[in-house]
């Protein structure tokens, strides 16, 4: 058995991938189309697969397929724990496959969705999943019933193992599952009541360590195949440039290259028999670009346009009751801050890449994808065939954060290449410089807020006025309504399931001005509630200060009656000690907030030194996500979420000069590293009766916590994001 | 043909002048299991061992690489991946995406060697790798058990693993 067939949650890619120790080791992929030839490389007969979640071989060994992406969120795991959960299977025996998107294509969606982003893995699809493990479980059990010639009600079944207590016989899923994937589905299908869960709230360790730990887990990156050629590639640094002109000559007499094709209107690849000969050819290479109608945008120029938006009359409103801009002008005593969230790129460790084969009759890419059906159209149209001559193969992702989600620039790069070298496998990937150059960016907004205060110091009415960029105007323009981008108001909105506004103001408004600079937005981890429960927990401390009111207690006012915040906000309180004196020099800030359908709240503890140097000690943070599938991997989120929370609050920020990004790799994008990492203490309490997300939500609470800790140390309010080498000696 | 010894055996391979290990070992030799991650140093993705010294390959002209050095990469720190630290990341479930893995545990590796307990602060000067996914407390955790004899349930995770044994 080769490196890649023992993998343990690879049994997809072993499927499509087969080890080779040919060529040095190294990996060799074939074409095949998945689910049929695993069986032909092990020798054995293919196992039927009993329904479409749930495929059972002669050995018991189950595998669940997974339709959404693993990229680290841990939600494969978590996936398979729901199917488990009512299919009533060994766990020790579940293996996992990616099913692809041109099969979910082939058969009327039956695996629905493959979006992986906003934290939807798991709280969109937990209740189909759980009816396609609970559908194989009845139709296993209907199949040794009928092979007994007795009720199915008098069998009963537990990690793989059905019984008919009556007869004492006893069979296994391996055993009947040829029989029961030849019965039809049952369609009443009751699932299990939550206090019956074996697995899921389990601390179950994940499926897909171990080739993590050796090397032998296979990335995009990493793929090998036979006759493949790799491609390096350069865009327009400038959004909106042109490809002029290049001298190919300079490269095609290098070693190794092959081509030099211009990709778009806006790209130029060198193809060559290594990456590292066709990026340094592509290095070498003279090339000229019509930088475009941006070429003189910076970084002070959008802030102008943001700035005008904080004062125009047009806005689109989010969040309204009363007569707020009343309140306000009546009131005896205003607060009133302006905000400021600069661009940020994702930095996904593993660079955008993509291998692609294409021939007049069919297309096949292989990449790191957050959303398979959408790298599939991607494909498709960019090999301008048909969807369904055309396949997408998922590889675990190095990394996603949004990224990998709603646009496929690399891919369609992918394939335009391989149409113009027919048959040949290339793979594209980017160099970091590339990637920091063409990112999907975290969107810029101003944002200027006003409360009215009576003389009492209560908070009268509440006004918010965000003016920056738009995600769905840049990616999904069909899906603003009316002006409205709905995304903008993530953690504001008025009380719901989703995202909402906890404050209870007398009067409210919220509204957007919309302001589309030319760099393109896109959904980066925690998406616009980053931003949002920065400028929202940072005012909230901020009228507590004015009013001198402790930040706890106004927030627990306002709250009084959102008890599912006020628990978050109380579980981190209690367990940080707030209120009890912290060590000396130590300073305590707090934030909740609600995102993804999760409530979610944090406690932070820093210290800033008399030169200005800060250091996290430790942050509690706590979370509510409903239904807790697996807490250590929840745990896991909220830490990790705050290693690139944090990272972007005090470090991150992607400046434009000239119309391009200036930042161009970890030198001068710093992301935190693990000095400066402090304690995390996480608390996962879920509350039951909804499906809440894990892997954003904390996010949001990671930088107003820390922002907030910072001014009760030193009196200085950091407005302006990153906090990057603005001053915080004590003021 | 060039030579180099990786992972106890010695590897001809062809390359132009200048290309850096990591590419030689990735696309020359086949050992995809070093990751590039940007190029220039910063991330430590590709963290090898040079004659046990913790290196970043993407940096280090293979040529440059004496013929007797011997070269380490994560697919031969152990035969089965029974490292003390790979254990160590296991029972502690360490990896989210786990690109930065390998050269996460060569750096771990390389540290245990010169300070076989190291402290915290050891541990922040020895590990500047960088993980977007934010693996660091676990990395630190799993570091301390290893070098603690390996009991993972020191760590306090209480994570469930298939074979029923808890860690």
């Amino acid at each position: 058995m080769s490196a890649v067939e023992s993998t343990v949650s690879g049994a997809g890619r072993r499927r499509f991938l087969k080890g080779s120790a040919a060529a040095a080791g190294s990996l060799v992929v074939s074409f095949h189309i998945p689910f049929v030839r695993d069986a032909e490389a092990q020798g054995v007969a293919a196992a039927p697969e009993v329904n479409a979640w749930v495929v059972v071989q002669p050995d018991d060994t189950v595998i669940i397929r997974i339709a959404r992406s693993e990229m680290g969120q841990g939600s494969l795991t978590g996936l398979a724990q729901l199917c488990a959960e009512e299919l009533e299977c060994n766990w020790a025996k579940v293996r996992t496959e990616y099913p692809t998107p041109g099969q979910n294509l082939a058969r009327n969606r039956v695996w629905g969705n493959f979006s992986t982003g906003g934290s939807r893995g798991i709280r969109e699809s937990n209740e189909y999943v759980r009816k396609g493990g609970a559908t194989a479980r009845m139709m296993l059990l209907q199949a040794a019933a009928d092979e007994w010639k007795v009720p199915v009600a008098e069998c009963t079944v537990a990690d793989s193992v059905i019984t008919h207590a009556g007869s004492q016989r006893t069979t296994s899923y391996g055993k009947v599952a040829a029989a029961a994937s030849k019965l039809t589905a049952p369609t009443e299908v009751k699932l299990k009541d939550p206090k019956d869960w074996k697995l899921i709230g389990k601390r179950l360790a994940r499926l897909d360590t171990v080739d993590k730990t050796t090397g032998k887990l296979v990335y995009g990156m990493d793929l090998k195949m036979p006759g493949m050629v790799n491609a390096a590639i350069r865009r327009c640094e400038v959004f909106g440039g042109k490809l002029k002109s290049y001298d190919e000559k300079v490269a095609l007499k290098r070693k190794g290259v092959k081509k030099v094709l211009k990709v778009g209107d806006d790209a130029v690849a060198v193809v060559a028999d290594t990456w590292w000969r066709a990026k340094t050819a592509l290095d070498a290479m003279p090339i000229e670009w019509d930088l475009g109608p941006n070429a003189k945008a910076s970084t002070a120029s959008f802030a102008e346009v943001l700035k005008e938006g904080l004062s125009a009359k047009e806005a689109v409103v989010g969040n309204q009751s009363g007569d707020a801009a009343a309140a306000i002008a009546a009131a005896p005593r205003k607060v009133e801050a302006v905000y400021t969230y600069p661009h940020q790129n994702h930095a996904c460790m593993e660079v955008m890449n993509a291998t692609a084969r294409w021939t007049p009759e069919r297309c096949e890419v292989w990449t790191p994808t957050q959303n398979g059906e959408a790298a599939h159209a991607a494909t498709a149209e960019a090999a301008g065939l048909p969807p369904a001559q055309c396949e997408v193969y998922k590889l675990h992702l190095g990394g996603g954060f949004g990224r990998r989600g709603a646009v496929h620039d690399w891919v369609r790069q992918a394939v335009e290449i391989a149409k113009q070298m027919p048959g040949t496998p290339v793979k594209l990937i980017w160099s970091r410089e590339e990637d920091m150059a063409h990112g999907s960016y975290h969107p810029i907004t101003h944002c200027k807020m006003t409360a009215g205060l009576d003389n009492d110091g209560n908070v009268t009415a509440f006004a918010m006025r965000i003016s920056g960029q738009s995600i769905l105007a840049g990616v999904a323009p069909q899906a603003i309504q009316n002006g409205k981008d709905p995304v903008v108001f993530q953690g504001l909105n008025p009380p719901g399931p989703e995202s909402s506004l906890g404050y209870a103001f007398p009067a409210v408004m919220i509204d957007h001005a919309m302001r589309n600079p030319h760099v393109p937005p896109g959904f980066w981890r925690g998406v616009n509630l980053n931003h949002n429960a920065i400028y929202m927990e940072c005012f909230i401390d901020e009228i507590a200060h004015e009013t001198k009111q402790d930040p706890l207690a106004l927030r627990r006012k306002l709250l009084a009656n959102a008890p599912k915040y006020l628990a978050v906000l109380n579980a981190v309180a209690d367990k940080a000690g707030y209120g009890t004196p912290a060590p000396a020099g130590v300073y305590r800030g707090l934030a909740v907030t609600h995102g993804f359908g999760s409530y979610v709240a944090a406690c932070a503890e820093i210290s800033v030194s008399a030169d200005g140097a800060l250091k996290i000690h430790r942050i509690v943070a706590a979370t509510d996500p409903g239904y807790a599938v697996n807490p250590q991997q929840i745990e896991a989120q909220i830490e990790g979420s705050f290693v690139y929370g944090l990272g972007a609050a005090l470090f991150q920020e992607c400046t434009v000069k000239d119309g391009k990004i200036e930042q161009t790799n970890f030198h001068n994008y710093r992301p935190l590293r693990m000095a400066e990492m402090p304690v995390v203490e996480p608390i996962v309490m879920p509350s039951g009766g909804f499906w809440g997300g894990v892997g954003e939500p904390t996010i949001a609470v990671a930088a107003p916590a820390v922002l907030n800790a910072i001014f009760a140390a030193t009196g200085k309010r950091i407005r302006n994001l990153p906090v990057g080498d603005q001053s915080l000696k004590k003021a | 043909m060039a030579k180099l010894n990786v992972n106890g055996k010695s590897h001809e391979y062809q390359a132009d002048p200048g290309t850096p290990l990591l590419w030689v070992l990735r696309e020359q030799l086949g050992m995809t299991g070093t990751k590039y991650g940007c190029g220039v140093a910063q991330c430590g993705a590709c963290t090898v061992h040079i004659d046990g010294v913790a290196t970043r390959s993407c940096v280090v002209p293979a040529e440059t690489v004496k013929a007797g050095s011997k070269i380490t990469t994560i697919e031969g720190l152990s035969p089965n991946g029974g490292h003390p630290l790979q254990k160590a990341w296991v029972a502690l479930d360490v990896p989210q995406c786990g690109f930065c893995q390998s050269g996460m545990i060569m750096a771990a590796a390389a540290l245990l060697k010169s300070k076989p307990n190291p402290t915290d602060a050891d541990i922040n000067a020895g590990i500047t790798n960088i993980c977007r996914c934010g693996t660091y407390n676990r990395v630190r955790a799993a570091i301390k058990v290893a070098a603690g004899g390996g009991d993972a349930k020191t760590a306090g995770l209480s994570i469930q693993h298939a074979d029923g044994s808890l860690t």
